[in-house]
């Protein structure tokens, strides 16, 4: 019979509207500003430089080698090469970025950046509260906006940054026996 | 203060007032003062319940709905307001301006029109027109003409096709509406809404004499309030506006508060075809039980007009929106079969005595052509099928 059907939709839509008013669990609202949902580890919105150590533009792990300003698709960073060197992360002499800028309004959150770098030195934020009150400077993050720490990046990208730690750790490792020009043997002697 | 007094306050009110005018202005002054509270209270009501819509529909679909501004979310409608009136009012250069610029006015004054024929009290209406329900029709008609009128002047196709919508649509289901007002005028023989209202304000012992409680009446106001919906542009009949298909239909081109007078009156005509059918079968301004007539008489009119705005946004929470076809399969293969019927039904039920059997013939007489007409719009018999698709897969 005609009718029964909006009938039944409507005592559905009058259940759902009464039960929201019984039962808190049914709104599965989130309000914003006051209440936060839990993060999501594998969300991203904007890229991060990445530092180890206490100094944020001395650890930096990017050895300014323009591979990401090359592979970014809307061309949103730009580096600048220092003329001295500074140990890397893994303990060879590298150039550093004397200034590195991310235009986060050109930013497309597409990960490239971070999938090409060979040091591990860029990776993925989770933040995502970016506005600004100017549409030009403030947008156009640098070095020291950039510059996060490894503790933060575990924070928030836990497996991901243990991962990478590992992979730094051995390389670290590798290095440091390539520089050693004594075979183990002589340790052992002293 | 007696209950009585209380009930003609308003009406009281003015004729104080009047007393202290002098005669040549007292035929204007009478009808501002007549006219204001209309301009007034109506417009409040459109800000009432638009944050009642969203609220509502918030909750039917398990969410707050709007919570920010003020207590409750309840200065929301202020807030839109400011922000309608400070938007940049963009004209197409193609655009027809005049028209382009009276088709809103024409609108929402054609919804303010109507209000003129509506007894929202005892003794509180603008004019008693002997042919009232004429011309609540009349000039609820003008409404087509704003929105072709806001279509055409567009100069977008966008806009051309939702008002070619909604002017088929419209015309389709003025003639349901009006076929199924016809019942009531039948049974009081009188276009006067206010001898309408006044024929329905008597009591068999507590039970009112509305024309809802008779088989044609209650037929005649779901057919009346069905084919009112698709009149005003209301969900599941919203095809000329479709948010998600042609945006906004005929008013895309519309911005900042011309884009806000065509809201106003949308719900404006709502109200108003609401109060048409609450005038015509829920018995206008009377109490719904003798022992409750102390109450205002304005106070049931406007409970009433709350209480038919809320089922409007419960429809809406509910029903998915109509295809073309099934719009105007709807209008004249059910509406249009089904009014008719009911004339004739009110005819059966006005010359058979009164009684139990008048009851049975009358009910008999509309339900089973219901039955029938339902199955051939719905699946009825048919069995569902895969559907298969030529061009897309």
């Amino acid at each position: 019979m005609l009718g029964v059907g909006i009938l039944k939709g409507l005592a559905e839509t009058a259940r759902n509207f009464l039960g929201s008013y019984v039962s808190k669990d049914r709104l599965t609202t989130i309000q914003f500003p006051e209440e936060r949902a839990p993060r999501i580890e594998a969300s991203r919105n904007f890229p991060f430089l990445v530092y180890d150590g206490t100094d944020p533009q001395e650890g930096l792990r990017c050895v300014s080698c323009f591979i990401c300003e090359k592979e970014c698709p809307p061309k949103c960073i730009f580096i600048e090469k220092s003329t001295d060197k500074k140990p890397d992360a893994v303990g060879k002499p590298q150039f550093y970025p004397a200034r590195f800028n991310i235009d986060v309004s050109v930013c497309m959150s597409c990960q490239i950046c971070v999938e090409v770098c060979p040091f591990d030195a860029i990776k993925m934020d989770t933040a995502f509260e970016l506005s600004a009150t100017d549409r030009f400077d403030a947008l156009l993050m640098n070095k020291q906006q950039l510059a996060k720490s490894n503790e933060y990046y575990h924070e928030i990208h836990p497996t991901e940054a243990a991962a990478v730690d590992a992979e730094l750790a051995a390389a670290r490792a590798k290095t440091a026996a390539a520089k050693a020009p004594a075979p183990p043997a002589a340790g052992g002697a002293a | 203060m007696t209950p009585d007094t209380i009930d003609q306050i308003f009406v009281i009110a003015k004729h104080w007032l009047l007393s202290y005018t002098p005669a040549p202005l007292q035929p204007v002054v009478s009808a501002a003062l007549s006219v204001a509270p209309i301009l007034g209270v109506f417009p409040l009501l459109f800000a009432i319940t638009t944050v009642l819509e969203r609220k509502g529909l918030g909750r039917i679909q398990n969410r707050y709905g709007p919570n920010r501004v003020g207590p409750y979310g309840f200065s929301q409608p202020i807030a839109d307001g400011i922000k309608s009136l400070t938007k940049e009012d963009i004209v197409p250069r193609t655009a027809d301006q005049f028209v382009h610029f009276l088709a809103p006015l024409l609108l929402v004054m054609a919804a303010f029109l109507a209000y003129a024929v509506l007894p929202i009290g005892k003794n509180m209406v603008i004019t008693n027109l002997n042919a009232g329900v004429l011309f609540f029709f009349a000039v609820g008609s003008m409404v087509e003409l704003a929105v072709f009128m806001a279509g055409w002047s567009s100069r977008s196709k966008y806009s051309l096709l939702g008002a070619m919508r909604a002017v088929a649509q419209m015309i389709s289901y003025e003639v349901p509406l009006v076929l199924a007002s016809i019942v009531v005028i039948m049974a009081s023989g009188s276009l006067s809404t206010v001898a309408i209202v006044n024929q329905q304000a008597n009591y068999t012992s507590i039970w009112p004499h509305w024309f809802v409680f008779t088989p044609w009446g209650f037929v005649g106001f779901i057919l009346f309030m069905i084919a009112a919906t698709a009149e005003s542009n209301r969900s599941p009949f919203d095809l000329p506006e479709g948010e998600s298909e042609i945006i906004a239909g005929y008013y895309i081109e519309y911005s900042g508060f011309k884009f806000a007078l065509f809201f106003l009156g949308e719900y404006l005509g709502m109200f108003a075809t609401s109060g048409l059918a609450i005038t015509l079968f829920l018995g206008g301004w009377s109490a719904p039980f003798s022992f409750l007539t102390w109450v205002p008489s304005y106070v049931w009119f406007f409970a009433k007009l709350l209480a038919l705005i809320c089922v409007f946004i419960w429809v809406r929470g509910t029903l998915p929106r109509l295809r073309m076809d099934q719009l105007m399969g709807l209008a004249w293969k059910f509406m249009l079969p089904m009014t008719l019927l009911n004339i004739v039904t009110a005819g059966v039920w006005h010359f058979m005595p009164a009684g139990f059997v008048r009851w049975l013939v009358c009910t008999a007489l509309l339900a089973a052509p219901f039955a029938l007409l339902s199955r051939g719009l719905t699946q009825g018999g048919k069995k569902l099928q895969l559907r298969t698709y030529r061009f897309a897969e």
